[in-house]
C-alpha cells in the first residue's frame, strides 16, 4: 500500500458502519511454473485441435512405416547393407506437417480468439506462459512421437526379421532421437507463431521452411551457386530427418545426433525472439 | 484501489490516452465514461498491462500489474466477452485460468453457478449467446474473488433482463467492498449503477466527480410553452423579465420560473397555450454537451443530435431522480 491515507480510513470504517475493504476467504498462494504447465495442459488437451493432429499423424507414421515394411517383405527385396530402420521416414515427414500445424495452433488459436489478453491477464509474465506452453507442448510431442517411431520400428524389424540388423545407436537416434526432433521443430513452429501470431501465416512459413529448401536446389545450375545448393540440401528439415535414421541425401553434412543440435540452435532463437517480442508487445 | 499517474499511449501520431491520472477508490462503483473511441479501451488494457504506456504508470493496490503474483485473485476483469477458445468448453475455459493462479478448481463450479451457466458448463463455449458469453466473462472475472473488478461495456447487446442483471451484481460487489471500475458509453446506464464518475474525451479527463455532484450540477430543469400566437407570447415574457430560448417547432424554453407563474401570465395577458410543462434535461443531455467537442467518430447529419435534446421525458437518465431507482442517498 503506497497511499496510506485512504487504507487507513477504509480499515476503521466498520467501526463508523461506512466502507470496507473486501477480504477474499481464497488463501493466497504465490502462483509459479508449474501451475502455468498445469494451465497450459488443461488448454491443450481440451480441445480437438490438438487430438486430430496428433492422431493423423500417429495413423500416418503407422500405416505409412508398417505398410512399406508389407510391401517389401512381400517382394522379397534385398535389404543387405541398407540402413534397417529408415523405412519409418516416410511417416514421419508426413507427420512433421501435423506437428507444425499443432504447434502454431497452441500459440495461434490464442490470437485469433482473443482469449490470449485473458491468458496473459491471468499470468503476466510473458517467459512463464511461453515457458509452460513450450515444456507442454515439447512432452506432448516427444512421447507420442517417440512412443509410435518405436513402435513402427519394432514392427519393421519383426516383418524384415533376417535381413537387416540395426545397433543401438541407429535404434536411440530413429526413436528418441526422432522423438526430440520432431517436437522441435513443433516448438519452432510455436516460436514462429508466436512472432507472427497469425495461425494461417505461421504455417505457411513453416511448410515453406520444411520443403522449399528440397523445391529451390535442384534448379540450382550455375556453378557459382553450388554451394549454396549443396548447404541448401545438407540443411533442408527432411535430409536432416533422413540423417537420423542413418541415410542421407549427401555424403557430407550433419550426421548422427547433429541435426539436434542445429535444431536446438532454431528453437532457442525462435522462442528468445518470441519472448522478447512478446514483452516489447501490446497484445 | 486503482491510481493512474499520467497515463498516456500514442498509437503512431494519435494520442489515444492523454496524461490521465485518478483513483479508482474501494467499497463503489466507479463508472468510465466516454463517446465511442474516447480511449476507455486502451486505458483499461494498460491497466491490466497488456498494452505498455508511453509514459505514465497505473498502480493496482500499490503494485505495478506485472509484479502481482497472481493476479486473478487481485483484480478480475471483462474486457471482451469472446477472449475465450470456443472450441473448449465453459468448464475448461475457467479451469484453465483457475489452475494458472492456483485457485482450487471447486470455485470453477462456484462462479458457474454465480452466474447461472452450471448446465452447460460442459458445452462449447462458440455456441454461447451473446449473453451467455458475457456471463461466462464475468465468472472469469469473478474467479479468483478478486478486491477489484473491472468491466468494459458489460451491459453491450444484453438483453433487459441481462442488464438488471448486471447491475445488481455490480451494486452488491461494491457493497461487500469490492473497487469496482465499469466503463460505458452510455450516460443513463451510469446513471443507474454508478456512485462515482470518470468522464474522458479523446484521452482527456473531462471530469472525475461523484454522481451526485453531476447530477446537480448537470440537470437543468425549464418548462416548456407551445402557442399558436408565438410571437405575442415571445413579447409578454420579454415584457414580464423572463428569458425565453426559441428552440426547433415553436417551442419556448424557460429557466427559472415555474408552470404556476408562467400559466398564470399567459392567461392574464389572454395567449392561448398548446403546451405549458415542467422539463428536466437528461444527463444523457448533459454528457453529450460535455463531450460534444471531442467526439471521435461523428455521423454526417444536419441535425446536431447535442444540440437538441432527445424526446425529452422517454431518456434512460429521466429514471434516476425517481424514488428507489438510484443510490444517491447519503452523499
Amino acid at each position: 500500500m503506497t497511499s496510506p491515507a485512504t487504507p487507513q480510513d477504509r480499515r476503521q470504517a466498520p467501526e463508523t458502519g461506512l466502507l470496507s475493504f473486501y477480504e477474499s476467504p481464497i488463501p493466497i498462494r504465490p502462483a509459479t511454473l508449474g501451475d502455468a504447465i498445469a494451465s497450459e495442459w488443461t488448454k491443450l488437451r481440451s480441445v480437438r485441435a490438438t487430438v486430430w493432429t496428433l492422431g493423423v499423424m500417429v495413423a500416418l507414421m503407422l500405416t505409412l512405416g508398417v505398410g512399406t515394411a508389407l510391401l517389401l517383405a512381400a517382394n522379397d527385396t534385398n535389404l543387405a547393407g541398407e540402413p534397417a530402420l529408415a523405412l519409418g521416414l516416410f511417416g514421419v515427414l508426413l507427420g512433421s506437417l501435423c506437428v507444425i500445424t499443432l504447434g502454431v495452433l497452441t500459440i495461434g488459436s490464442e490470437y485469433s480468439t482473443g482469449m490470449i489478453r485473458t491468458t496473459l491477464t491471468a499470468c503476466p509474465s510473458r517467459a512463464r506462459v511461453l515457458a509452460a506452453k513450450a515444456i507442454v507442448f515439447f512432452s506432448l510431442v516427444f512421447v507420442i512421437t517417440t512412443v509410435t517411431a518405436t513402435v513402427v520400428a519394432v514392427f519393421q524389424t519383426v516383418i524384415l526379421s533376417g535381413t537387416v540388423t540395426a545397433s543401438g545407436g541407429a535404434w536411440a537416434l530413429a526413436t528418441v532421437g526422432v522423438g526430440l526432433y520432431i517436437a522441435g521443430l513443433g516448438l519452432l513452429s510455436l516460436g514462429v507463431g508466436a512472432i507472427v501470431r497469425h495461425t494461417a501465416g505461421a504455417i505457411t512459413i513453416m511448410i515453406g521452411v520444411v520443403l522449399l529448401p528440397l523445391v529451390l536446389a535442384p534448379f540450382m545450375f550455375a556453378d557459382a551457386l553450388r554451394g549454396v545448393q549443396r548447404f541448401l540440401v545438407e540443411y533442408s528439415i527432411p535430409n536432416q530427418l533422413s540423417a537420423l535414421y542413418g541415410t542421407t541425401m549427401t555424403s557430407t553434412g550433419p550426421s548422427a545426433w547433429e541435426p539436434l543440435l542445429v535444431m536446438l540452435g532454431l528453437v532457442a532463437v525462435a522462442l528468445g525472439g518470441a519472448v522478447a517480442l512478446l514483452n516489447r508487445r501490446d497484445v | 484501489m486503482i491510481e493512474l499517474e499520467g497515463l498516456t499511449k500514442r498509437f503512431g501520431s494519435k494520442v489515444a490516452v492523454d496524461h490521465l491520472s485518478f483513483q479508482v477508490r474501494p467499497g463503489i462503483v466507479t463508472g468510465f465514461l466516454g463517446p465511442n473511441g474516447a480511449g476507455k479501451s486502451t486505458t483499461m488494457r494498460m491497466m491490466l498491462d497488456l498494452d505498455n504506456p508511453t509514459s505514465g504508470t497505473v498502480r493496482i493496490d500499490g503494485k505495478h500489474y506485472r509484479d502481482l503474483q497472481e493476479p486473478l485473485k487481485y483484480i478480475g476483469a471483462l474486457l471482451d466477452a469472446k477472449a475465450m477458445h470456443g472450441g473448449r468448453s465453459a468448464y475448461n475455459n475457467l479451469l484453465c485460468l483457475a489452475q494458472s493462479n492456483r485457485i482450487p478448481s471447486g470455485r470453477v463450479d462456484e462462479v458457474l453457478d454465480m452466474v447461472g451457466l452450471s448446465a452447460v458448463a460442459k458445452k462449447k463455449s462458440k455456441g454461447f449467446s451473446l449473453g451467455m458469453g458475457q456471463r461466462l466473462g464475468i465468472a472469469s472475472a469473478l474467479l479468483g474473488d478478486p478486491e477489484i473488478l473491472m468491466f468494459d461495456e458489460p451491459v453491450n447487446g444484453l438483453d433487459p433482463e441481462g442488464i438488471h442483471w448486471i447491475r445488481n451484481l455490480m451494486k452488491a460487489l461494491a457493497s461487500e467492498g469490492r473497487t469496482i471500475f465499469v466503463s460505458s458509453h452510455l450516460m443513463s446506464e451510469m446513471a443507474l449503477t454508478a456512485d462515482h464518475l470518470i468522464v474522458i474525451g479523446q484521452g482527456k479527463l473531462l471530469a472525475d466527480t461523484s454522481m451526485a455532484d453531476f447530477i446537480q450540477e448537470n440537470s437543468r430543469s425549464y418548462t416548456r410553452l407551445r402557442s399558436p400566437q408565438f410571437e405575442r407570447l415571445r413579447d409578454v415574457l420579454h415584457q414580464e423579465g423572463f428569458t425565453a430560448v426559441e428552440t426547433a417547432g415553436g417551442v419556448l424554453e424557460i429557466d427559472g420560473a415555474t408552470t404556476e407563474e408562467l400559466g398564470e401570465l399567459a392567461a392574464r395577458h389572454q395567449v392561448v397555450l398548446h403546451e405549458l410543462s415542467s422539463q428536466r434535461a437528461s444527463l444523457e443531455e448533459a454528457f453529450m454537451q460535455m463531450t460534444a467537442g471531442s467526439v471521435e467518430y461523428h455521423a454526417h447529419s444536419d441535425r446536431d443530435p447535442a444540440a437538441e435534446p432527445p424526446a425529452v421525458g422517454a431518456g434512460w437518465g429521466e429514471t434516476w431522480n425517481k424514488p428507489g431507482s438510484n443510490d444517491t442517498e447519503g452523499k
